[in-house]
């Protein structure tokens, strides 16, 4: 235990979340946090796969890699025991915008090593394709479909890319796009129009309606009858 | 005999159900559509996004610290977490030291709302298996953390109580004696809920195992937090990766063996004792001292000063118009949440507003896995499951 004269905060400052000086930018760190087991050995394994590593917020560190070759690093950074990053804690994605890259960025630790590694992945805004990692790691599904729904950017391999967060039908775009206004792209009388205008189908993928057995639709004629009654209201 | 012949019949049919998006057992606005084999669990599709509000959207359009509003309206079942960790990120993007004080007041919340989260959890899911009354003395026992919520920060549930570089303000008087008083006696109500729900045999029926999962199949799922530790797998943040102190804090990292809903519901238990027990150690070692952080770039100058030095107008005026500005770069800062390991991924291009600002959603993730939980149970099975998982929509929605 410590006492509350200042001792405590020695051990901060020593500690793992020790900090630049504030005045530095993020990126100039000290000499010895610049290296990072993991990204010395991507290096030194996979050469031109790794393009570039940054030091960011003190200790923090970001390695950028080759977007097509994403699966086979990640799958060495899982499995191999020096490494050993177990724990997929996130995936997300950054717009910077003015036409930038997208990046895709992996947050990965590792429980038994206790430690923590950024992986990105820069994709151009022609090409948001990059390749899944859900057969390595389970928690990517709803994470890439989050990443799919709001940015746009297609996982290939993924068992079922679908909308997550917005309306399976949702036809204004992606919304975290630095392009994508704020309030959305249609009106709000559209917005309210479509809301309004639902269909079983938008509740249900057909896969599901397959499953629970298609609810019984009206003959041909009586729907014509239906939709005529709705026009006229 | 009518029975055995009628019998190879029944079952052959799948049905397809939805439960919620306005059920009260789903705890909160979610649809699970569940292809059900007479009354057994084939598969669960989870449907989200009901309370969508695209708070990651609206973080770019405010400055930095007008977003610490947005946090707290995630989860508002544990929102002084999601308070701090948001200006932790920011802060260690900045490379801003907060005093002792502060630190010490941000884990006493911290831990404060664990034990907050942790209650409304076992009061809801104990009615879901038909035991109302720890609902009851759970929920009293959680008012008295919404009045030390609202004489801290006058507000119950959207508390925004953290600034960068400090709080809103100081503890006001008296305050941390209010704690102490709910500390005292908040170990026996919580052993009278263990006495009725830990061997009660109904409670044990309903939840031993049920939605196991291993060790290995948590860690590639994405679980963390009690659902973890349920499955026997020591990760704790504040150990792994303190923050604030927590390695000089003297308290035990609860671990199950099962990784079934009893093993959860063990874990979560023991977690709020242990809560208690740094609550204590925190408010005897609380120190004397400013709250908030004497720094050009974030602390706004004196009333007095503003008022007779031109240099200190400039500046109040230029922080409080344009806001403060974070140095380019990124950072992910995570925190032993109540729910799961709580991240804050936040992107700066320099400016006064953030490029991207991202949480890292742990009941999102622990959500994800009902499916391979409840495969295989029965219906009200799922509805222990799912209430197991402790999860929040706010933070699932965002």
């Amino acid at each position: 235990m410590v006492d509350d004269n200042g001792s405590a905060f020695d051990a901060v400052e020593e500690g793992p979340e020790s900090s630049d000086a504030p005045s530095e930018a993020p990126r100039a760190a000290s000499e010895d946090s610049l290296e990072h087991p993991s990204v010395t050995a991507l290096k030194d394994g996979f050469g031109e796969a790794v393009l570039h590593h940054e030091v960011h917020a003190g200790d923090q560190h970001v390695v950028f890699i080759e977007p097509t070759r994403n699966v086979k690093l990640l799958t060495w950074l899982k499995s191999d025991p020096d490494h050993a990053y177990d724990l997929l804690a996130d995936v997300t994605a950054v717009d910077y915008g003015e036409g930038r890259p997208i990046q895709v960025v992996y947050q990965l630790w590792s429980i038994t090593h206790r430690r923590a590694l950024r992986v990105k992945c820069e994709l151009a805004l022609d090409a948001l394709t990059i390749n899944s990692v859900v057969p390595l790691w389970k928690t990517a599904d709803w994470l890439e479909r989050e990443v799919y729904d709001l940015f746009g950017v297609e996982f290939t391999g993924h068992p079922d890319l679908r909308r997550i967060l917005m309306p399976q039908n949702y036809a204004e775009g992606h919304p975290l796009r630095k392009d994508f206004p704020l309030r959305g792209r249609f009106s709000r009388a559209e917005q309210t129009k479509r809301a309004l205008s639902q269909d079983y189908q938008d509740y249900y993928t057909p896969e599901m309606l397959e499953m629970g057995g298609a609810p019984a639709l009206l003959p041909p004629e009586l729907e014509q009858a239906d939709t005529e009654a709705e026009d006229v209201s | 005999m009518t029975i055995q012949t009628v019998e190879p019949t029944l079952g052959s049919e799948h049905m397809l159900i939805n439960i919620g998006p306005q059920h009260p057992a789903t705890h909160g606005v979610l649809r699970l559509v569940c292809e059900l084999d007479g009354e057994t669990v084939i598969r669960v599709m989870p449907d989200i996004g009901f309370l969508h509000s695209s708070f990651e959207k609206l973080g770019e359009y405010r400055t930095w610290n007008q977003i610490v509003p947005l946090t707290d309206r995630m989860d508002y079942l544990a929102p002084l977490i999601y308070n701090c960790v948001y200006v932790m990120a920011v802060e260690k993007l900045m490379g801003l030291e907060v005093t002792e004080r502060c630190k010490v007041v941000r884990v006493i919340c911290m831990e404060m709302d664990r034990i907050f989260s942790h209650l409304l959890w076992l009061g809801t899911t104990a009615i879901d298996v038909g035991a109302f009354t720890p609902f009851l003395y759970a929920f009293q026992e959680r008012e008295r953390i919404y009045k030390l919520h609202e004489s801290f920060t006058g507000a119950r549930i959207t508390t925004s109580a953290t600034r960068i570089g400090g709080m809103m303000a100081d503890l006001p008087d008296g305050w941390t004696e209010s704690l102490r008083d709910f500390l005292k006696t908040f170990p026996d109500t919580l052993d009278e809920i263990d006495s009725l729900l830990t061997t009660n045999g109904i409670h044990l029926g309903r939840t031993l195992d049920v939605g196991v999962i291993s060790a290995e199949d948590a860690i590639n799922h994405g679980f963390t937090g009690p659902n973890l530790r349920a499955s026997g797998v020591s990760y704790d943040l504040r150990k792994d990766k303190p923050y604030y102190d927590y390695e000089t804090y003297d308290f035990e990292v609860p671990i199950g063996e099962n990784g079934d809903c009893y093993d959860r519901y063990l874990v979560r238990m023991e977690e709020m004792r242990q809560s208690v027990g740094i609550l204590h150690q925190a408010l005897d070692r609380l120190p004397e001292g400013p709250i908030n952080v004497e720094d050009p770039r974030v602390s706004l100058p004196s009333k007095t000063d503003c008022m007779s030095d031109m240099e200190s107008m400039i500046h109040h005026f230029k922080l409080i118009t344009e806001g403060i500005a974070v140095p380019e770069g990124d950072c992910y800062f995570a925190v032993e949440g109540s729910k799961g390991e709580l991240g804050m991924y936040v992107v700066s291009d320099g400016g006064e507003k953030p490029v991207r600002w991202r949480i890292r959603p742990p009941s999102f993730v622990n959500l994800s896995v009902i499916s391979k939980l409840a495969e295989g149970h029965l219906v009200s099975d799922l509805i222990m499951i799912n209430a197991s998982l402790d999860i929040v929509l706010g933070e699932i929605d965002r």
